[in-house]
């Protein structure tokens, strides 16, 4: 079964990730490629993407005649997709435990950022029998 | 993966050969892991190299004799590595040409292979993907396509399948007894799992999905050829054919689900239909009952009847009657339960389903809102009919499945007050 595990976040905390410390960042960098590393590995992997900084996140709407109408103020407490990674998984106890370790990630000074995950099914397209 | 230009007879030639080959040269060099991987690349070398040069004389002396090869490379190259062992390894006979191999007598090992691919150590997924490689003779690619994985992915899941089962040190030889009894309950479950996996529809951008059912049916029919007095590996060949034979009606045009009573019977599958009644009628007859052999006489039943008016439910209903005193799926008593509402009404049906909500193994599954949905439709109660269908289709996670319930509950709420429109999905 497949699972998405969504990171999300406001833009304030995106800054404040910006200003983590040198050894910081590549702990974290670190902990995010042993993690993929791991779930190659394991044949679960099935795509992993992050996305680029909330700041250039735009909301579209259709205008008259379907033009896109953007706009990109947001309020301060809004929360933005970061990244995701979607994986091919026995059970979901085990998506939840992929996502319980991506939130033990390290933050500063090496203290777990705790970050929620939000873990999505994602749809099969089994057409089992109707009665 | 290069595009194999193959035809589908030198195809299908290529996978039937191919377990054979990977048991000759696992008789020969005695590493299952290592074979298979060499088996795999020979496979991939025929793919490139007969559509080119055409097929030679004798496809399986071929694939064996270049599997042997890689498997020469790759031995050299691990002596090479590990210096010390090379001396003794480069002098034994296993790396000396083997003498005739690809000549060598016809063993049949298939059956092993199917006990070590479907090894109880594996998770059902790499259980799967093994099968599928190492006995059905697919490419990684093939295998990635159908799951819906990326390529890398999957070979990883392979080769830790391989890994675990190297770890187990189940030697490659076939099981006595009892043990070959469980082990081959194995097999049919993770070929079961197979022919369910392809039960999908096609919409998508993955039209070009390798037909996972047909596969688990080839791989089935295989098994049987093996052991044809086996009641169970009838049965379950025999629910497979019947089943399939349904595909072309089971989906729409934009590929919505059609209940097997809405179905277009004239697009069943005939020539399966009754290979399918002749493989189940001839299983029965010995006397030994599984639940395979009650599903597919159940699935027999269905497709016998030329209109859905004409179902012979009360032999249905029989037959789930034994299958639920042989298996304790709580499916069963779903199916149990429709069949019973068919014979007596659906409030003898819903009365059966009572309990069940407490069951711990179908805790939040669908079909617990949808069955009662169809029930309570037929008993004409239809704003529970409404609930139950909105709920299952929160509960369900197949899409099709999910449209089929929105769109039986939208159907319900049009030719009802007002009132229950207001509802939300």
């Amino acid at each position: 079964m497949k699972y998405i595990l969504l990171m999300a976040g406001t833009k304030a905390g995106v800054d404040t990730y910006r200003a983590w410390s040198k050894s910081d960042v590549e702990k974290h960098f670190t902990f995010l490629k042993a993690l993929n590393k791991d779930l190659s590995e394991s044949g679960e992997l099935v795509a992993n993407e992050p996305l680029a900084a909330p700041d250039q996140a735009r909301i579209v709407r259709a205008g008259k005649n379907g033009a896109p109408i953007t706009d990109g103020v947001f309020p301060e407490a809004k929360e933005f997709l970061l990244g995701y990674w979607i994986v091919d998984v026995e059970s979901p106890e085990r998506a939840y435990a992929i996502a319980a370790r991506l939130s033990a990630g390290p933050g500063p000074g090496g203290v777990p950022t705790n970050m929620p995950i939000e873990v999505r099914q994602i749809m099969s397209r089994r057409t089992d029998e109707q009665p | 993966m290069t595009e194999s230009l193959l035809d589908a007879r030198s195809e299908h030639l290529l996978r039937e050969l191919a377990p054979q080959v990977l048991a000759a040269v696992i008789r020969r060099f005695h590493d299952f892991a290592a074979a298979e991987d060499a088996v795999q690349e020979a496979l991939i070398a025929a793919s490139i190299q007969w559509p080119r040069e055409s097929v030679p004389d004798n496809p399986r002396g071929w694939l064996i004799s270049v599997a042997a090869r890689r498997m020469t490379d790759y031995l050299r190259s691990e002596a090479a590595r590990r210096r010390r062992e090379a001396e003794a390894a480069i002098q034994s006979s296993e790396l000396a040409p083997a003498p005739d191999i690809e000549n060598e007598v016809e063993q049949d090992d298939t059956l092993n292979l199917f006990f070590m691919c479907c090894h109880p150590g594996l998770t059902p997924s790499s259980a799967i993907a093994l099968t599928l490689r190492a006995v059905g003779g697919l490419t990684t690619a093939e295998i990635a396509n159908a799951f819906l994985v990326p390529e890398a992915t999957m070979a990883q899941r392979i080769s830790r399948a391989k890994q675990s089962i190297k770890a187990s040190g189940v030697p490659f030889q076939m099981p006595s007894g009892a043990e070959q009894a469980q082990r081959l309950r194995t097999v049919l479950h993770v070929l079961y799992l197979i022919f369910n996996e392809g039960y999908t529809s096609s919409a998508g951008p993955h039209i070009q999905r390798l037909e996972l059912s047909r596969e688990a049916i080839r791989l089935a029919r295989s098994v049987h050829k093996l052991l044809p007095d086996d009641g169970e590996v009838a049965g379950l060949l025999a629910l497979m054919l019947l089943t399939d034979a349904r595909r072309a009606a089971r989906t729409g045009p934009d590929e919505e689900l059609i209940p097997l009573t809405k179905q277009n019977r004239t697009l069943w599958d005939q020539e399966e239909i009754s290979e399918g009644v002749a493989l189940i009628t001839a299983a029965l007859a010995k006397g030994s009952i599984g639940a395979y052999q009650l599903q597919a006489a159940i699935a027999a039943v269905h497709d016998e009847a030329g209109r859905a008016e004409e179902t012979d439910w009360p032999q249905i209903l029989a037959l789930y009657e034994l299958l639920k005193r042989m298996s304790e799926n709580p499916m069963v008593i779903l199916n149990h339960a429709i069949a019973a509402a068919m014979v007596h009404g659906p409030s003898k049906g819903l009365e059966l389903l009572r309990g069940l909500d407490s069951d711990a193994r179908m805790a939040g599954h669908h079909r617990l809102d949808a069955v009662p949905g169809h029930l309570l439709e037929m008993a004409g109660d239809h704003q529970a009919a409404i609930k139950h269908y909105r709920a299952a289709a929160s509960r369900t996670t197949s899409e099709p499945e999910r449209n089929y319930l929105i769109t039986q509950a939208a159907r319900l709420s049009e030719s009802a007050p007002a009132a229950d429109r207001a509802g939300i999905i």
